[in-house]
């Protein structure tokens, strides 16, 4: 080791960031931002979407460069701009998004960069010897010959993590490693978090999420805009206080009022989609969705959410098995036919099927209705009432954009959210489909589209809720059933239900009911 | 169906498979080392051009025929570079350029040829490369022999690229990091590899097999440079990367299938006569070829980042 400071107070420094700031045109991502790490501690980062914990790591390992600052890796300055420099540093670092070819196998994956280019042939023996050794060391059992399109989220995590190992990783950096994983992945997630820290390495815990920073971290750091707002000790921390850190102000939850539940608004009789074209395929769905309520469907992503998404909004249509809409039969399963039904949509990608980017907000706005009397007369639009009615929806909804002539693309996420959400709930549907409806959003966003959703659920719609945030099913839904490959548990009542059970439900390791 | 059997067992038949052959196995491996890294090239029908006519060039002006091939050679991996300067860098869409550097490659080949031979009514001839002959190793196997001998060094060249494209794609780390690129750039990125320079140089690397894939026409199988003289093999080169589903092994497959049927016609042709027009047996190669594609990438694993460019620090 180098000269490293050695501190008095504590185990041997490993990082040190200083001042570390940078900006994307006018948006300030990281001012002025300062942290230490040390040998075998978990340091959480916490703060909301959008705070600079992504752009922060990123810096750190060199896919970003900063506009002012430094990092000291080990006591020696660590190049920006160089992620070659950041791994050979013994930087490592999990991507949210993992960065892994899927059609290679794991060991590929793994050695890719490991060895010197022009090498004749790989050493694929020792490779292969040494992570077996890593695999068992860390409890990350994975077999190295699979082709990673193969293989589940929870393992695909674990070659990242490996991976960095391989390459003698002492700083691990996870960034939101939890998003995809079931709660009894997290925990085996967290169990190999303390081998490392026990075998002296230090890891950077990036996340949003309060229980899992109090229960896998020594030390928080809260990101907020940008700024580190607070370092603190984890024992003695609240999450009241945390969340209060994080956000800036108290956060209230939304409180759902119990209500009687009213006549089904959807029901699924035994629906099967399947086909060629069907990624996940829907089995034997049994489903009944009433009005004043919200059924909540957790699961990880992957499991036939989407499909179940296309079929209750008509992009899907039924291979076996029967849909029924207010009670009765559908005739034709085409979205706009659903539209007038009375079905309400807040798809899961707000980009891609959500909204058109490059048009302007009225002209979204109308995206369901435009042959409705209101919006055209023989074929020629009204455009005078869909701007008018386009700002109506943008004061009621609150939407923070110049005009309704204004091109949807530049607002933020949250913003475009509102504009989904203003078009479905203005025209009160009785069923509303809400497919990850707060995804990507800050703190005060999700509140503000969990808030209008209770609304709903009060002026008589009945919800299906699908998230892959257990906290946010759990926090909405009056019931909530689970999805795994394909197939629905029956739903229990959200005062039943038992988050193990949950979890085990969510992996597959639980039988489902055949009704 | 005697006389379709005789054809089949004829070692001229053969002969004249590995032949045809030739051209197309190192125009699909090179194509296939530009895709697997991720970018396609659709230069590879004005490279063919280019290398024939730069190969032949060569001999003409006295070099020898390697020389010549070597030539040809370091002139697609010029066009590859600017195909990869233009696509990889600057991440313009790969079809148009790569249908640009076919339009310049091809012209700029005529363009050179007439320069240099401005009356010439017959084509100019040079010394091709010689069958290997019976008395040669390969030429004394029993059975397989006769083919054997009648084939030129150069066939023999594209045999060995096979194995050794093979071996380098997916046994040492520079094809790892050819095949990790075109998988996913940003993950290779993220381990320190230079992805900009892997593409350049695996498209440059590619190019020069296709441009020796042209030269082959005119110093082996010809010993002249004709105008249209690639006859769109390029492009068939491109289709049998897909049937072979990016791998080595079954290029060359695809290659001796796709020559076998076009060997066929030309027989089937002779025995037939005037009873069948001449054009249906043309069309066969292409029509089989069409449905080997079809039944072949049903199942195809494309390389996932094919035709999409890398921005370093871009999300």
């Amino acid at each position: 080791m180098t000269a490293a400071a050695s501190a008095p107070d504590g185990p041997e420094l490993t990082l040190r960031l200083d001042g570390i700031t940078k900006r994307f045109g006018s948006l300030t991502a990281n001012d002025g931002i300062s942290l230490d790490l040390r040998k075998g501690e978990v340091l959480a980062l916490l703060g909301e979407n959008g705070a600079g914990k992504t752009t922060l790591m990123n810096i750190l390992f060199g896919h970003y460069v900063p506009d002012e600052g430094r990092v000291e890796v080990f006591g020696r300055a660590l190049p920006h701009g160089s992620p070659k420099a950041a791994i050979a540093a013994g930087l490592g670092m999990v991507h949210q998004h993992f960065t892994l070819a899927e059609n290679l196998t794991v060991l590929d994956n793994v050695m890719i960069g490991t060895e010197s280019l022009w090498r004749p042939w790989q050493d694929r023996r020792r490779a292969r010897a040494r992570l077996a050794d890593l695999a068992e060391r860390f409890g990350l059992a994975v077999d190295p010959d699979r082709r990673v399109g193969d293989l589940s989220v929870g393992e695909r995590q674990r070659v990242e993590i490996l991976k960095a190992l391989y390459r003698e990783a002492r700083i691990l950096i996870l960034d939101e490693p939890t998003a995809v994983l079931t709660p009894q992945e997290s925990e085996r997630l967290f169990a190999t978090l303390r081998r490392m820290v026990d075998e002296g390495l230090s890891v950077i815990f990036i996340s949003h999420k309060l229980p899992e920073v109090m229960a896998v971290s020594r030390r928080v750091a809260v990101l907020r805009q940008g700024r580190c707002v607070a370092v603190r000790d984890t024992a003695g921390l609240d999450r009241a206080g945390l969340a209060a850190l994080m956000v800036g102000r108290e956060v209230t939850a939304p409180s759902r009022t119990p209500l009687p539940p009213g006549p089904p608004a959807l029901e699924l009789k035994r629906v099967t989609v399947a086909g060629p074209r069907v990624r996940v395929p829907l089995r034997d769905a049994d489903l009944a969705v009433h009005r004043h309520e919200i059924l909540g469907i957790a699961g990880v992503s992957g499991n036939g959410q989407s499909t179940l998404a296309d079929l209750v909004s008509g992009m899907a249509a039924p291979s076996a098995g029967q849909i029924l809409l207010f009670g009765d039969p559908i005739a034709r399963h085409k979205p706009s036919h659903f539209v007038r039904l009375g079905v309400g949509r807040i798809p899961e990608d707000r980009h891609a099927e959500g909204l058109v980017g490059d048009m302007a907000v009225w002209e979204n706005l109308i995206a369901e209705r435009y042959r409705e009397p209101d919006f055209q007369r023989a074929g020629f639009l009204k455009r005078g009432a869909a701007r008018a009615h386009a700002g109506d929806l943008i004061r009621d909804f609150d939407v923070r954009c110049p005009s309704p002539e204004a091109v949807t693309r530049l607002l933020s996420g949250g913003n475009m959210q509102k504009l989904i959400l203003g078009r479905t709930l203005a025209r009160r549907p009785g069923f509303i489909l809400a497919n990850q409806p707060t995804r990507g959003l800050d703190i005060g966003a999700v509140t503000y589209v969990h808030e209008r959703l209770l609304e709903a659920r009060g002026h008589g719609a009945g919800v299906l809720l699908i998230s892959e945030d257990l906290d946010e099913v759990l926090a909405l839904a009056d019931r909530v059933a689970v999805i795994h490959a394909g197939r629905l548990s029956a739903p229990m009542a959200r005062e039943e239900v038992d988050v193990r059970r949950l979890g085990l439900l969510m992996a597959g390791e639980e039988g489902h009911h055949a009704a | 169906m005697d006389i379709f059997l005789d054809i089949l067992i004829s070692a001229s038949l053969w002969a004249t498979v590995l032949r045809i052959a030739t051209p197309l196995i190192l125009g699909t491996l090179g194509e296939l080392v530009c895709e697997r890294a991720g970018v396609l090239n659709l230069g590879i029908e004005g490279i063919m051009t280019l290398g024939a006519m730069v190969g032949w060039m060569t001999v003409y002006q006295g070099g020898d025929l390697w020389t010549g091939v070597l030539v040809a050679a370091l002139a697609g991996m010029l066009a590859g570079l600017l195909h990869a300067a233009l696509t990889v860098p600057l991440g313009l869409s790969q079809h148009v350029t790569g249908i640009g550097v076919t339009l310049l490659a091809t012209s700029l080949s005529y363009y050179t040829y007439r320069l240099v031979l401005p009356q010439a009514t017959t084509p100019p001839t040079v010394t091709p490369f010689q069958p290997i002959g019976d008395g040669s190793l390969l030429g004394s196997l029993p059975v397989i022999g006769p083919v054997l001998a009648q084939q030129t060094p150069l066939t023999y060249f594209a045999l060995a690229a096979v194995v050794v494209v093979a071996w380098v794609l997916h046994r040492t780390p520079v094809g790892l990091a050819v095949r990790m690129v075109g998988e996913n750039p940003a993950a290779a990125d993220a381990q320190g590899l230079n992805v900009t320079g892997v593409r350049i140089g695996a498209v440059m690397a590619g190019s020069a097999l296709m441009a020796v894939g042209g030269a082959f026409l005119t110093l082996s199988a010809f010993n002249a440079f004709f105008f249209n003289m690639i006859n769109g093999r390029g492009w068939i080169c491109i289709a049998l990367v897909v049937f072979a589903s990016w791998r080595p092994g079954k290029a060359l497959l695809g290659a001796l299938l796709f020559a076998l049927f076009d060997a066929l016609q030309t027989r089937l042709q002779q025995v037939s006569g005037a009873a069948i027009p001449y054009q249906i047996y043309l069309m066969m190669p292409y029509v089989l070829s069409i449905v080997a594609l079809i039944v072949m990438s049903r199942r195809a694993a494309y390389p996932r980042a094919l035709m999409v460019p890398f921005r370093k620090g871009e999300r």
